[in-house]
């Protein structure tokens, strides 16, 4: 069993490597700084798992499997909705996903997904943990186990933190029993500044302030050195990390002004697109997890209006996304989940709606050792209102699954246990891998 | 024409200074505290209280010698004071409570200072957020049929008025009606899941929280399996036995008649019975309500919920009492007798700390104020958290230090907004500063990180939380706000020896040492007149992003 804090960061590691870089900078070698990003990515290679980094667009609200990623043209559950072809001969897309369609090869969908869960709130949590909610324990969310099972040499070389959440609604990703230090830091419309990275004060005057404050902790500190039991969560708190932080280039990352007019357009001109190249950005710099949220998707009413409207945004940040990261050669270490809660019903309310339908919705995944193109699962495109809404669905796969396959091909253990504060071992997951989206 | 000119330049000139005047009299009024109407002479000598805690100290210390442990020494008052408040009103004392306090008998200052605290609101709006997230957790819930908002303050009210808490848990078991009109209903609505077909409570979720909440006991996992690692005793306390699947649903079974209407949260009048499968059978049966232990206890009367209820807050029912004990023992201590708060063992064995409280509280009545005061009066409140041994989990568990903890997110706003105030935030402060303090409060506490349900357990520190008092709103709002303590220092001190002095006081709730004064002066008056006011607002900015402003200590 792994106790959950034995991974915490090296400070004084990244201090060497600073100084190293500072030296680098001096003597007029700093053109080798890419290149030491590169050899540490390399020396990751020979980890089980080609997946480095992911990225989760969460479409919280609960997008519609029949509008998006599981068309049924022209039987009564498709509403009227349409399906379009693309750029794999067996795979058809929700009308709507234009350009998406266009980056099949390298996208994979599962549409059996199932889960028990059918309010926002509980089934948010499962998806994002692959837990049910549970009330003496809080699990981690996806993003916080990758960060707390992966800490390389290159987690070592980021300033900024490796788990992001852009554009959060009310539920980032949580550390939950990992501690709050795996939760992921929260990030706006990446046109607005960061909050709370920019010192108030000149620097002089922060300077004179940080000196003040290190005296502050002196005297504090002065007896308590014999406090075994907070000693070191007394001391090491987080300033440096949070002063380095304030003072990372790798900010700039965020900062997607600097990217010119016509690639930013390409992500459409929304948050959520500028949220998708912040992911980018950010995953290039080494951060392993990104997830951006685009909300919205609770169509009880004209269903097929607001599906049509949020499709419009996703599918040019999609898709350019998955571009992009196949042009940077990133997408074979990068693998991007694209997903909610759960599905909407099959059949349309009186109000032109489609409610909850945690029975049989899509998940899709691409990168990091997914092999584009395929399809697993079925759903009935003529399912009997009156029979079990499980039972004609073919291959379910209960959303753990689809955790256990990230974990996969992230090569990590998921099968292992971790200490919980309750003391009950939790395994990291419970699912088992789809298999069929990892072969070769 | 020349005198109506000085007229009028007198006329305007003692406008502006009648302007000034009054500002100054606005911003430098005293405030004025007055006595508390609970504390009177001798009274916690008269009423026990003070026998109780020496009782409490006996029992420490003999448990200290059987360990041989070594113990800290005493603290003096205005920390002990700054760990009450912290503890029980989730702030710090203002410069105008520390001057009172300091103007009272020292032998009488801690107790001054806690019948204080219990007569103000501060204090009940705190302890009833506690409570509330052990009773109905933290999230938002259901929509439009859960409304958390008028359950903590119902909540504050009765704990406002000291009501007897098995009155108050047993009006939470068996109240009927609508979650706005009877906010105690809203323990019931919080488990119904709306996207299910029946608007039921749900009777699992209740079993689990009820025996958390109210009787300090995790049975969670019997949800699912029998006990097979021991972790779980029920039956009688004497006759100890592993708990079992049927255990839990017994208990589940009192909530089977209880549902949600237009009405709001009522009982059936048709008795529906509780039905499960359990694990080793293979069919769906009856499960009849049964309490899990001292069964003797269930008088069987009135409806299953009201059954219940009676049971739950029996005097006998001595889990029920150890379990409210433990839970203000840890809001005052950052920690419980026991620990886990909320998995205390049927069988024991208990702390005799523990048991020495939980008889007084059941012998006065439930009385939780009553509580409070005597945890206050007691020696361990002021024991020091910095010794010149090496402290181990030992002395954490027997008390022979007071314990270092992280300040909750309510706990660092709260200190934020009292230590940039010279007067007193508190229920009779203007409605600006209440609702200032109220917005900051919560978009503070948003952007910390709540700590959920699972609140006595430290999760570690985060880089946005660091950030957040390093270059936050917050932080920066109350210290550069012209109107706040920082600016009044900086241009109103009778001299600089006292802008330190007060400075410390209101952050830190004690007075400055020799050497930290030495060079907060030295710092002020190497700066330039015009400058004052920065240094003094940086002096603040340190201290307030400073380990001894972050932790309980």
């Amino acid at each position: 069993m792994m106790n959950p804090n034995s991974n915490i960061h090296k400070q004084q590691l990244h201090f060497h490597r600073r100084s190293l870089l500072k030296m680098a900078g001096l003597s007029g070698l700093s053109w080798l700084t890419p290149m030491a990003e590169r050899l540490a990515r390399t020396a990751e290679a020979d980890r089980k798992g080609k997946a480095k980094s992911l990225i989760v667009l969460w479409l919280e609200g609960a997008p519609s499997q029949l509008e998006t990623f599981d068309p049924h043209e022209g039987t009564a559950i498709a509403g009227g909705s349409k399906a379009r072809k693309t750029n794999v001969n067996s795979i058809r897309l929700g009308d709507g996903l234009q350009q998406v369609a266009e980056q099949m090869e390298h996208i994979s969908l599962i549409r059996s997904v199932t889960s028990k869960e059918g309010d926002h709130e509980r089934a948010i949590y499962n998806v994002k943990t692959g837990f049910r909610p549970d009330p003496t324990l809080i699990h981690p969310s996806i993003g916080s186990v990758i960060c707390h099972q992966l800490n390389h040499e290159q987690d070592r070389q980021v300033d900024i933190p490796r788990h992001i959440s852009i554009l959060p609604s009310n539920t980032p990703g949580r550390g939950g029993y990992l501690g709050d230090q795996f939760d992921a830091f929260k990030v706006f419309d990446p046109v607005q500044p960061i909050p709370d990275v920019k010192a108030r004060v000149e620097t002089d005057r922060q300077l004179s302030r940080l000196e003040k404050l290190k005296f502050a902790d002196r005297q504090f500190l002065k007896n308590r050195g014999n406090n075994l039991i907070v000693g070191e969560s007394l001391k090491n708190s987080n300033l440096d990390a949070a002063i380095r932080l304030m003072s990372s280039e790798q900010l700039n990352a965020f900062d997607v002004s600097q990217v010119s007019e016509s690639e930013r357009s390409q992500f459409g001109d929304t948050p959520f697109g500028r949220g998708c190249l912040a992911a980018l950005r950010l995953i290039e710099t080494g951060v392993r997890c990104v997830e951006v949220t685009l909300t919205g998707w609770d169509s009880h009413v004209n269903n097929h209006e607001i599906q049509a409207g949020r499709i419009n945004i996703l599918d040019p940040a999609y898709a350019s996304l998955i571009k992009e990261l196949k042009k940077r050669d990133l997408l074979d270490s990068t693998m991007v989940v694209c997903g909610g809660e759960f599905g909407r019903t099959p059949w349309i309310n009186p109000l032109g709606g489609r409610d909850h339908w945690p029975h049989g919705f899509s998940i899709a995944l691409a990168g990091g050792g997914i092999q584009g193109g395929r399809v697993i699962g079925e759903t009935d495109p003529n399912p009997a209102r009156d029979s079990a809404p499980k039972a004609s669905l073919k291959h379910p796969h209960p959303i753990e699954d689809v955790h256990a396959t990230v974990f996969s091909a992230m090569g990590i253990e998921f099968k292992n246990e971790l200490d919980t504060p309750v003391g009950r071992p939790m395994k990291i997951c419970e699912g088992k891998p789809v298999q069929a989206l990892l072969d070769v | 024409m020349r005198s109506l000119t000085i007229t009028k330049d007198l006329f305007f000139l003692s406008l502006v200074l009648g302007g000034i005047a009054a500002l100054t009299f606005a911003l430098l009024r005293v405030e004025k505290i007055a006595a508390p109407r609970s504390l009177k002479n001798n009274e916690l000598a008269l009423t026990g209280v003070v026998g109780v805690a020496e009782a409490i100290d006996s029992a420490f210390a003999e448990d200290w010698a059987s360990r041989h442990l070594v113990h800290a020494d005493q603290v003096d008052n205005l920390l002990v004071a700054r760990r009450i408040s912290l503890g029980i009103a989730g702030t710090i004392p203002s410069l105008a409570e520390i001057r009172e306090f300091e103007s009272q008998p020292e032998a009488d200052q801690v107790s001054w200072w806690v019948a204080r605290l219990l007569e103000d609101r501060r204090t009940s709006n705190y302890l009833a957020e506690r409570f509330t997230r052990a009773l109905v957790g933290v999230e938002d819930g259901p929509f439009l049929i859960f409304r958390r908002r008028r359950f903590v303050s119902w909540l504050s009210n009765q704990l406002y008025l000291n009501r007897p808490y098995d009155e108050l848990v047993s009006e939470i078991l068996t109240e009927e009606g609508l979650w706005t009109d009877t906010p105690a209903v809203n323990f019931y609505t919080r488990t119904i899941i709306q996207e299910e077909e029946s608007n039921k409570p749900d009777p699992v979720l209740l079993a689990g929280r009820t025996s958390r909440a109210f009787l300090g006991m995790r049975i969670d996992c019997l949800q699912c399996h029998d006990d097979f690692l021991d972790s779980v005793e029920l039956g009688e306390p004497s006759d100890l036995r592993s708990g079992t699947q049927l255990d839990f649903h017994s208990l589940a079974a009192f909530f089977s008649d209880v549902e949600s209407s237009l009405l709001g949260i009522r009982d059936v009048e048709e008795h529906q019975p509780y039905q499960y499968q359990l694990l080793d059978e293979n069919k769906v049966s009856v499960v009849v309500p049964t309490v899990p232990f001292l069964e003797e206890l269930d008088g069987k009367e009135g409806n299953q919920r009201r059954r219940l209820a009676n049971w739950v807050t029996h005097k006998d029912n001595r889990p029920f009492a150890r379990a409210a004990v433990n839970r203000i023992w840890a809001i005052m201590f950052g920690r419980g007798l026991v620990n886990p708060i909320d998995e205390i063992p049927l069988g024991g064995p208990f702390p005799e700390v523990l048991e020495i409280l939980t008889d007084d509280f059941i012998s006065h009545g439930f009385d939780l104020h009553r509580l409070i005061r005597v945890i206050g009066a007691t020696n361990a409140l002021r024991l020091n958290s910095a010794v010149g041994f090496a402290i181990t989990q030992s002395h954490e568990d027997s008390v022979a230090v007071f314990p270092t903890i992280r300040l909750r997110p309510e706990q660092v706003a709260g200190a934020i907004g009292q230590s940039t105030s010279l007067t007193t935030i508190n229920s009779s402060s203007h409605i600006m500063t209440r609702l200032m303090k109220f917005g900051q409060q919560i978009e503070f506490v948003s952007r910390f990180g709540d700590p959920g349900e699972d609140e006595f357990r430290d999760r570690g520190e985060t880089v946005t939380q660091r950030l957040l008092m390093l270059n936050g709103e917050m932080v920066g709002e109350r210290l550069e706000n012209i109107l706040n303590a920082p600016s009044h220092l900086a241009s109103l001190s009778p001299d600089v020896d006292t802008a330190v002095d007060v400075i410390y006081l209101t952050t830190l709730t004690r007075h400055p040492n020799a050497e930290e004064l030495d060079k907060a002066v030295n710092g002020l008056n190497e700066t330039a007149l015009d400058q004052r006011g920065e240094e003094v607002i940086d002096l603040y900015w340190s201290l307030m992003n400073s380990a001894e402003f972050r932790w309980n200590h």
